[in-house]
C-alpha cells in the first residue's frame, strides 16, 4: 500500500499548481497511549489506540486537511509530526529522514523546519513575556540572529506581515483580543523560516468575522512565504475553503484522502457522506428542502475499537464482511483514496 | 398575544473599567411554539439578554437598569424572587452550552432530573421517577432506568447535553432558552441533538430562543432571527429575509465571513474589517460604524432606529436602501 501511495502523482482537478515533491510521508503511524493501573508500581492494562496505522503524504505547496471528530486522531497525529509524541510504529520521512530515529540533538534543526499554530490563543502565549519577547525567543534559542537590534527588526517585520502595529511588540497577550492574539501565534510560527506548518484547529475559537480575516492571513502567507500546510479542524466548511486535499479520519484510521472539491462533492466512504450530511448550510433555501441523514449512536472507544472495519457498528451500508475484513485505503480514482469494501 | 415580549431591555455592567452596555436597549418578540435565533459574535450581548430574561444577571456588577419582560401577560422585572424563582425551570427552560458544567458532577441523573419536577409540580417521587424515566426515553437515551443512578461523568457529552435538554423539558415548559446547545459537540452529534431539539419542540409546542453564532444552525432551525452587535439588534426578520436579502452591513459582512461547504473553493473571503468595539467606549453613533463599508458623517451623529423594510423584516442602518449591489452579488 505505501508504494501504492508513494508514486501517485498528484492530480488536483482544475488547479495549475500541480504538487508533485514530496515534503512529509508518513508511513504506517501508530501512537497508542497505555493505560496503566497501580500508583507504585503501575502495570500497563490496555492501550488507547489514537493513530492505528495512518499513511499520507504532503506535498511541497499544497494544504493538506485533516477533518474528523473528536477522538479521531488528527491532532496526535499532528503531534506524532512535530515529534512532541515518540510514535508506538510508523515512520514519518521529512527531508530524506525519519526523523522518529533522530535523537533530540539531531531534531534541533527538524524542529526549525516544521512549526505548529495552536488552536487556543489564549493558553499558548506565555502571559508573563511580551509580545516581542515572545516572537524573539526562537530566533535567539536557535541562534537565528544574534544580534539583539536586528531580531527586534524582524519581530516588528513579522507583526507587519501578520497584520499587526509594530507597536504590539510592547504589549502583554492580555491587552490583545483574541484574532490578534492568534496572529501573534501564527507570526511565532513564521519566525523561523518554516517549511511545514501544522495548523492544529488555528481558527476554530475565533468569532466568524475573525476567522475570515486569519483565513486570508493564512492563504496569503502561503503563498507569499512558499509554505505548506497540514491544516487539522473539525469545521467542514473552514477545510473546503483552504485545503488543496482532505484527508479524513475516524478513531484513529485514515478512511478517505482526495482533492478537496472531489471529496466535497463525490464522497464515497459512507462515514464521509454523513459527516458532511451533518453539517448545516448557511442558506434557509437550502436547508428547508435537504434530507438530513443523522449518523446512529456515538463513537466508540479507541481502547477497544470494534473488529474488522471501525466503522461498521454505525454504518447503514455495512455487511457481515466488514465485522471481519479490516479495510485497506485503495486508490478508486485517480488520487482519490478510500478504506472500505463496499465502494 | 405573544408569549413572550421584551421592550427597551438594558442591562449594564458597572466594573472599574467604566459601564459596559452589555444589553443596550433590545426589543423582540416569541410567539407561541417559534424558533427564534439571536446570532452575533462573542460579546455581542446575546447571552447577557437570555440571562437578563431568566433574571440570572448577577449583582455586583450588572444590573437591568430599563425595559420591560413580558412573559405569558406577566411582566418579570415586577416580581419577586420567590416568583421568579416559580418559573425558571418551570415555565422558561433553560439549556447551557457545556455539558459538562451544567450538570452537578455529585447528584445521579435521575435526582438532577427530578429536582425540578419535585420543586415545582405536585408530584411524588415514584411519580417524579417514572416521569424521568419516560423523559430520557425520549430524548433517545438507552436503558433510561440505568441511567438515573448514574453519574454525569458515566455519560459522553452528547448524552449528557441529553439530559440537559430533559431537564430544560421536565415541567413542560413555554419557553426554552437555549444557549449555544450545540457549540461544544462534534459536528455529528450537533446534528442527533438539534434534530432531537426540533422534534420535542415541535411536538410538545414549545416555544424555543436559539442563541448560537452557528449561521448554519440557524438557517436549518429557526424561523426567525434576530442579529446583534454590540449590544443591539441590528437586523430582525424570517430566516429567509435574513439570507437573501440582508439590509444591515454587519448581516451581509458577517454571510460573506463564512465559508461555505456546498460551493467551489473561490477565491477570497471577504471579512469585515477590525475588532468588535469596546463596550465601555460607545458614543452616540452607530456602534459599527467603524468597520462598516457605508457609513456617513450622519452614522457618527446618531443611533439610526429600527425601521421596517418589509412586514416582519427590520433594519437600524441609515444605509439599508443601498445595499442593493452587494446583496445582489451574494446571490451569486
Amino acid at each position: 500500500m505505501n508504494e501504492a501511495v508513494t508514486t501517485r502523482r498528484n492530480t488536483r482537478t482544475g488547479s495549475s499548481d500541480g504538487f508533485e515533491e514530496v515534503l512529509v510521508d508518513v508511513r504506517d503511524l501508530k501512537m497508542h497511549f497505555p493505560i496503566t493501573e497501580g500508583a507504585f508500581f503501575p502495570r500497563v492494562i490496555a492501550h488507547v489506540k489514537a493513530v492505528d496505522g495512518v499513511s499520507f503524504q504532503v506535498f511541497r505547496g499544497e494544504t493538506l486537511g485533516v477533518v474528523g471528530e473528536s477522538g479521531c486522531g488528527k491532532t496526535t497525529t499532528g503531534r506524532c509530526i512535530l515529534q512532541l509524541e515518540k510514535p508506538t510504529a510508523g515512520e514519518i520521512v521529512f527531508g530524506g529522514q525519519d526523523i522518529t530515529k533522530l535523537n533530540s540533538k539531531e531534531l534541533i534543526d527538524v524542529r526549525k523546519k516544521i512549526q505548529v499554530i495552536f488552536q487556543d490563543p489564549y493558553s499558548s502565549l506565555n502571559p508573563r513575556m511580551k509580545v516581542g519577547e515572545i516572537l524573539a525567543e526562537p530566533m535567539r534559542v536557535h541562534k537565528l540572529i544574534a544580534n539583539e537590534a536586528d531580531r527586534q527588526a524582524r519581530v516588528r517585520h513579522l507583526l507587519n506581515v501578520c497584520g499587526l502595529a509594530s507597536a504590539f511588540a510592547d504589549r502583554y497577550p492580555h491587552e490583545m483580543s483574541g484574532g490578534q492574539r492568534q496572529r501573534v501565534g501564527i507570526a511565532r510560527a513564521l519566525a523561523m523560516d518554516p517549511e511545514f506548518i501544522i495548523c492544529d484547529e488555528a481558527v476554530s475559537a475565533l468569532d466568524v468575522s475573525i476567522q475570515a480575516q486569519v483565513i486570508n492571513l493564512l492563504e496569503d502567507l502561503r503563498d507569499e512565504f512558499d509554505l505548506t500546510y497540514l491544516f487539522i479542524s473539525h469545521d467542514l466548511s473552514v477545510v473546503r475553503h483552504i485545503c488543496h486535499r482532505v484527508a479524513v479520519m475516524y478513531l484513529g484510521n485514515l478512511v478517505e484522502l482526495a482533492d478537496g472539491d472531489e471529496l466535497f462533492e463525490n464522497p464515497l466512504h459512507p462515514y464521509t457522506r454523513l459527516l458532511l450530511n451533518a453539517v448545516p448550510i448557511p442558506d434557509p433555501a437550502i436547508e428547508k428542502t435537504r434530507q438530513h441523514e443523522i449518523i446512529k449512536g456515538e463513537i466508540p472507544s479507541p481502547i477497544n475499537p470494534p473488529s474488522g472495519c471501525v466503522f461498521h457498528p454505525r454504518c447503514p451500508s455495512a455487511v457481515d464482511n466488514c465485522k471481519n475484513q479490516i479495510p485497506t485505503l485503495r486508490e478508486v480514482k485517480p488520487g482519490h483514496w478510500v478504506a472500505c469494501t463496499e465502494v | 398575544m405573544a408569549l413572550l415580549e421584551i421592550k427597551d431591555l438594558q442591562t449594564h455592567f458597572f466594573t472599574s473599567a467604566g459601564i459596559v452596555k452589555a444589553v443596550d436597549g433590545v426589543s423582540y418578540t416569541v410567539e407561541q411554539g417559534e424558533t427564534v435565533a439571536v446570532v452575533g459574535e462573542s460579546g455581542s450581548g446575546k447571552s447577557v439578554t437570555a440571562m437578563t430574561i431568566m433574571r440570572l444577571i448577577p449583582w455586583p456588577p450588572g444590573k437591568i437598569v430599563g425595559g420591560s419582560i413580558i412573559f405569558d401577560g406577566k411582566e418579570l422585572l415586577d416580581l419577586s424572587e420567590d416568583e421568579m424563582r416559580d418559573i425558571r425551570g418551570r415555565d422558561i427552560g433553560m439549556i447551557f452550552q457545556e455539558p459538562m458544567t451544567s450538570l452537578n458532577p455529585v447528584l445521579t441523573i435521575g435526582m438532577q432530573l427530578t429536582e425540578p419536577m419535585l420543586a415545582h409540580l405536585d408530584m411524588s417521587e415514584e411519580e417524579a421517577m417514572a416521569k424521568a424515566v419516560k423523559l430520557l426515553g425520549m430524548v433517545g437515551i438507552s436503558e433510561p432506568d440505568r441511567r438515573l443512578a448514574q453519574y454525569p461523568h458515566h455519560l459522553s457529552g452528547g448524552m449528557r447535553q441529553r439530559v440537559v435538554i430533559a431537564m430544560a423539558l421536565a415541567c413542560d415548559p413555554k419557553l426554552i432558552i437555549a444557549d449555544e446547545p450545540t457549540t461544544a459537540l462534534d459536528v455529528t452529534i450537533q446534528a442527533q441533538i438539534l434534530e432531537l431539539m426540533k422534534n420535542l419542540t415541535r411536538e410538545m409546542n414549545v416555544a424555543m430562543i436559539i442563541i448560537t453564532h452557528n449561521l448554519g444552525v440557524v438557517a436549518r432551525y429557526a424561523d426567525r432571527v434576530n442579529v446583534m452587535y454590540a449590544g443591539r439588534i441590528i437586523e430582525s426578520g424570517s430566516a429567509q429575509d435574513i439570507y437573501h436579502n440582508p439590509r444591515h452591513p454587519y448581516t451581509l459582512a458577517l454571510l460573506k465571513s463564512v465559508p461555505r461547504m456546498d460551493v467551489q473553493r473561490s477565491a477570497k473571503l471577504d471579512p469585515v474589517d477590525g475588532q468588535p468595539p469596546d463596550l465601555t467606549k460607545l458614543d452616540g453613533g452607530c456602534s459599527f460604524r467603524p468597520r462598516c463599508r457605508y457609513a456617513t458623517d450622519v452614522c457618527a451623529k446618531d443611533f439610526p432606529p429600527l425601521e421596517e423594510i418589509s412586514s416582519n423584516h427590520t433594519s437600524a442602518c441609515f444605509e439599508k436602501n443601498n445595499l442593493d449591489r452587494e446583496v445582489k452579488a451574494l446571490e451569486k
